[in-house]
């Protein structure tokens, strides 16, 4: 596919059929409202081109009618196009449940993958055919935008937070991958193939090459960051318990309350103080520059990992149930990695 | 429209001047004075307040700045023959779209109907001497060409490599360009856009003449109008936001760094706020053209006036509330996106309100085949495909694929050089008797206008097909499956290139040799039309009445309403 003169780009998703759909009826309009204008135009100026230099048309000053229907009808199919476009695009935004996860880092001038087994690619995404494929992307540096043509869709990648796409291709191949958004001397060079496999061959290319996957990455970077020293599993630790944290409503010090999706957790990490968790302390430091973007999705993977042992019920905390320490300044804490804020307050007893 | 003013028809065929005033009765037997004749030197034009010469100045400078950016634009085009990047180096490329979107857009485009035509033009139509703030416009001039004295300089010591949208935190933290030089001449160059648009503002409310009521105003005028209302409203916002983008990368300050809190979505949101609008401060214009020579050239009152006036303000007015269609897969909420498509769909109304408009106009007309003509019905024709094209880009699940792909270069280039440089060289011609006092070759016009269209065609069809099949923009090397699509664009860059060269020479030839031209070379109505050609320094000897409606051709008691 990657030659010729094509006109129309292979159609390899769900989503693509839909999108194209969109494009032909749009086509179908505009074609018709070109032809429209310009044959009026043609016909008007031939059959009253001017014949006699002094020719002076009679004046026509209007017509409310004709304004009305060219006002209304246009109107209404921009309306109608409107809902259809607006229907495709919130339903591609909506991620199905069950969706395979993939960690894309963007990063002048190459792409970063790694999938929950622990493969990592470089500029390739290996996926399998009629699964759906959500991505978790953030940039290294710049605005990216992870674009696959075929499948109709894109997405900017953006430093400082994640953003999401979701795909489930329905051909079997290689396509295009590209950066989308402008990012510097080798823009046009951060480009790289998704290539979409049958499940068999899929399973197959996933048992070889893997290292350990991103939970288990993670984890260790949980304990080599000394996380752990704070954010106990036994709720004694001057942070908050992370078990069962991933998608929970947290309750924050100041009256708010949010879920613990991955931006949350990443700003926790870097920014601890943003965000402090109802009855702790603002002690915990800054992880910026410690960890790599990669380093923090991995994390988030671990952390998401923690399921909390048979507590579903989410008590709100205590005036008086967190045991801290002493205000104590972060320093004195004995490891980098003084705990305070980043998780929900501990929920069970 | 008729005026009241004394004496007898002169040479030209002018209605009413009174006679040549007694001190200069010799040359004016030989040579009448007027705005081009009146003084000679560099000092005369340098320092005066005349709002026709101060048109040509801004002529002059603009039509330099084209050349530059059209230069730029050539290279870019030789360059994407071949699938790679083997004319110049990466680096280079990217200067050189950047600095071709800087040139055209700031540099150009913003300025060129308005700054020149609607220069000249504006006060003539509203029956005044000059603008209201002559040394203020003579001012604006300056400051444009300060600003473009900084963009110059940046070019010349090395360039800029950020696209002309400057997004962070490439433009803020990465790039090792000349980016606040660039951005300090914007930020500059918007003040002579800001001071235009106060200027036309307050002439078009205080020195209409007597009798030019709102409804009589010429259509050039009310868009005009409308454009000013958006380079007083929008300008600030983006000498603002390049002057965060300069102070962010000469001190740190996290305004759009995510590392310092700062948030590069932030920017884009700025960037556009007055980005988008700006869109409209450079068709609008045209649009008013486009008006004036429908009419004109059809010898017709321009069909449904106030739909056009009316909708040159609804566009004015909408298009500060689209922004964030360019920002659909940048990371704005899904409901962001839903409240902005919807207005997008809006904002289409009134320009497709304008294109029936102009065509009915047309009809039972004289309708003249000249020059002029042409280029307006190719704008008309072009200005349809680039609108409708917009209707993709604001359907959000297709924006989501062709969002940053050639399509939306092509859609943007159909709107920009399809109608606001169609309707820049239509008027340029329509109005040129009346500028230079002399006949441009009607021949060559017409050549010109076709081979503009058909290369123009040829250069920016393709990129839709190359778009949709997702040809990334600002790409140096790319897939050669794109390989034929783009030889067909740069074939038709070069037939462009031609189209844009003859009325540069054409124009140039007929300055030393074209026959003198009439007052109303056109038989068309306007005030314009009633002063001699080229006018006098006061444009008007007596004050003109105006008694009629707009483009009163015949008379009206003929007038017919359907």
């Amino acid at each position: 596919m990657f030659s010729g003169f094509p006109l129309f780009p292979p159609q390899a998703s769900t989503v693509a059929a839909r999108v194209d759909a969109l494009y032909f009826f749009l086509i179908a309009i505009s074609t018709f409202f070109s032809i429209l204008i310009a044959t009026l135009l043609v016909v008007f100026v031939v059959r009253y081109r001017r014949r006699r230099d002094e020719d002076l048309p009679r004046p026509i000053h209007g017509s409310l009618a004709l304004e009305l229907t060219w006002t209304v009808i246009p109107l209404i199919i921009a309306l109608g196009t409107f809902v259809w476009s607006a229907d495709v695009f919130v339903s591609s935004r909506r991620v199905p449940p069950g969706a395979m996860q993939v960690y894309v880092v963007g990063k002048r001038w190459m792409w970063k993958t790694q999938h929950m087994t622990g493969q990592r690619e470089i500029n390739q995404l290996h996926v399998p055919i009629g699964v759906p494929v959500k991505l978790t992307m953030t940039s290294e540096d710049v605005i990216h935008s992870f674009y696959i043509p075929a499948f109709r869709t894109k997405q900017d990648v953006i430093p400082g937070r994640y953003t999401t796409i979701w795909f489930q291709a329905t051909q079997t191949g290689t396509f295009h991958l590209f950066c989308a958004e402008y990012c510097g001397t080798k823009h046009s060079q951060m480009i790289g193939s998704i290539e979409v496999m049958e499940p068999s061959a899929f399973q197959s290319w996933l048992a070889g090459g893997a290292t350990g996957s991103p939970a288990q990455e993670g984890e260790k970077l949980f304990q080599s960051l000394a996380c752990i020293t704070c954010h106990r599993a036994d709720a004694q630790g001057r942070g908050p318990r992370l078990e069962g944290l991933f998608g929970r409503t947290v309750h924050l010090s100041g009256g708010q309350t949010i879920v613990a999706d991955a931006d949350y957790i990443r700003e926790s990490i870097l920014n601890p103080t943003a965000k402090v968790v109802e009855g702790y302390q603002p002690i915990m430091p800054t992880f910026q520059g410690l960890v790599s973007e990669e380093g923090i999705m991995q994390l988030i993977a671990y952390i998401q990992s923690l399921q909390a042992p048979g507590a579903e019920v989410v008590a709100p905390p205590g005036a008086g149930g967190i045991k801290l320490l002493p205000a104590g300044a972060p320093g004195a804490a004995a490891s980098p990695a003084a705990g305070g804020a980043a998780s929900p307050a501990p929920r069970t007893p | 429209m008729s005026t009241h003013t004394g004496g007898a028809p002169d040479a030209y065929g002018r209605p009413g001047l009174p006679p040549p005033p007694p001190d200069r009765p010799v040359t004016i037997a030989k040579e009448r004075v007027n705005y081009l004749n009146v003084s000679y030197g560099v000092r005369s034009w340098l320092l005066t307040t005349d709002h026709k010469r101060i048109a040509l100045l801004y002529l002059g400078a603009i039509t330099v700045m084209f050349a530059i950016g059209g230069l730029f634009a050539t290279v870019i085009r030789l360059e994407l023959i071949t699938p790679p990047g083997d004319m110049v180096q990466s680096e280079t490329y990217n200067k050189l779209f950047t600095m071709h979107g800087v040139v055209m857009v700031f540099f150009f485009l913003i300025p060129s109907i308005p700054a020149v035509l609607g220069n000249f033009l504006l006060p003539i139509m509203v029956g005044a001497r000059d603008l209201a703030f002559p040394r203020i416009n003579l001012l604006s001039w300056y400051i444009y060409m300060i600003g473009a004295a900084f963009t110059m300089y940046a070019m010349i010591a090395g360039g800029v490599d950020t696209g002309w949208t400057f997004y962070v935190p490439y433009s803020t933290h990465y790039s090792n360009t000349h980016v606040v030089a660039t951005g300090l001449g914007i930020f500059i160059t918007g003040f002579s856009s800001i001071l235009t648009g106060l200027n036309f503002i307050v002439t078009v409310h205080k020195m209409r003449a007597p009798g030019l009521t709102w409804s009589r105003l010429p259509l050039f005028v009310w868009s005009h109008y409308a454009t000013s209302l958006i380079m007083i409203l929008g300008t600030p916002v983006i000498a603002v936001t390049v002057l965060m983008v300069a102070l962010e990368r000469g001190l740190h300050l996290g305004i759009f760094d995510p590392a310092l809190g700062g948030d590069p979505v932030l920017f884009q949101h700025l960037f556009w706020f007055y980005s988008h609008p700006a869109v409209y401060i450079m068709i609008l214009p045209a649009m008013g053209v486009i008006s004036e020579i429908v009419q004109g050239m059809s010898r017709k009152q321009v069909f449904g006036y106030s739909f056009i006036a009316v909708s040159s303000l609804a566009i004015a007015m909408l298009g500060f509330l689209v922004w964030g269609h360019h920002m659909f897969v940048a990371g704005q909420s899904t409901y962001a996106g839903l409240v902005f498509s919807g207005i997008s769909y809006m904002v289409a109304i009134p320009s497709a309100v304008k294109v029936f408009n102009w065509t009915a106009t047309l009809y039972k007309g004289s309708v003249s085949l000249d020059t002029p003509m042409l280029y307006a019905a190719g704008f008309i024709g072009l200005f349809t495909i680039g609108g409708l094209t917009g209707l993709f880009l604001a359907a959000l699940g297709l924006d989501v694929h062709v969002h940053d792909t050639y399509f939306v270069v092509a859609h943007f280039h159909y709107i920009m050089v399809g109608g606001a440089i169609m309707g820049y060289l239509g008027g340029l011609h329509y109005w040129w008797p009346k500028i230079s006092g002399t006949t441009y070759p009607e021949g060559w016009g017409r050549v010109a206008a076709i081979i503009i269209f058909v290369g123009f065609n040829l250069t920016f069809f393709p990129q839709f097909i190359l778009g949709y099949l997702g040809m990334p923009r600002r790409y140096h090397y790319y897939p050669p499956e794109f390989q034929v699509l783009h030889v067909m664009s740069s074939a038709g860059a070069s037939i462009l290139a031609v189209g844009y060269l003859l009325p540069l020479v054409y124009f140039t030839w007929s300055m030393r040799y074209g026959k003198p031209a009439t007052a109303n070379p056109w038989d068309a109505r306007g005030l314009e039309w009633e002063i001699a050609s080229p006018p006098p320094t006061e444009n008007f000897l007596v004050q003109p009445v105006v008694t009629d409606a707009t483009y009163a051709y015949g008379a009206e008691e003929e007038a017919k309403i359907v």
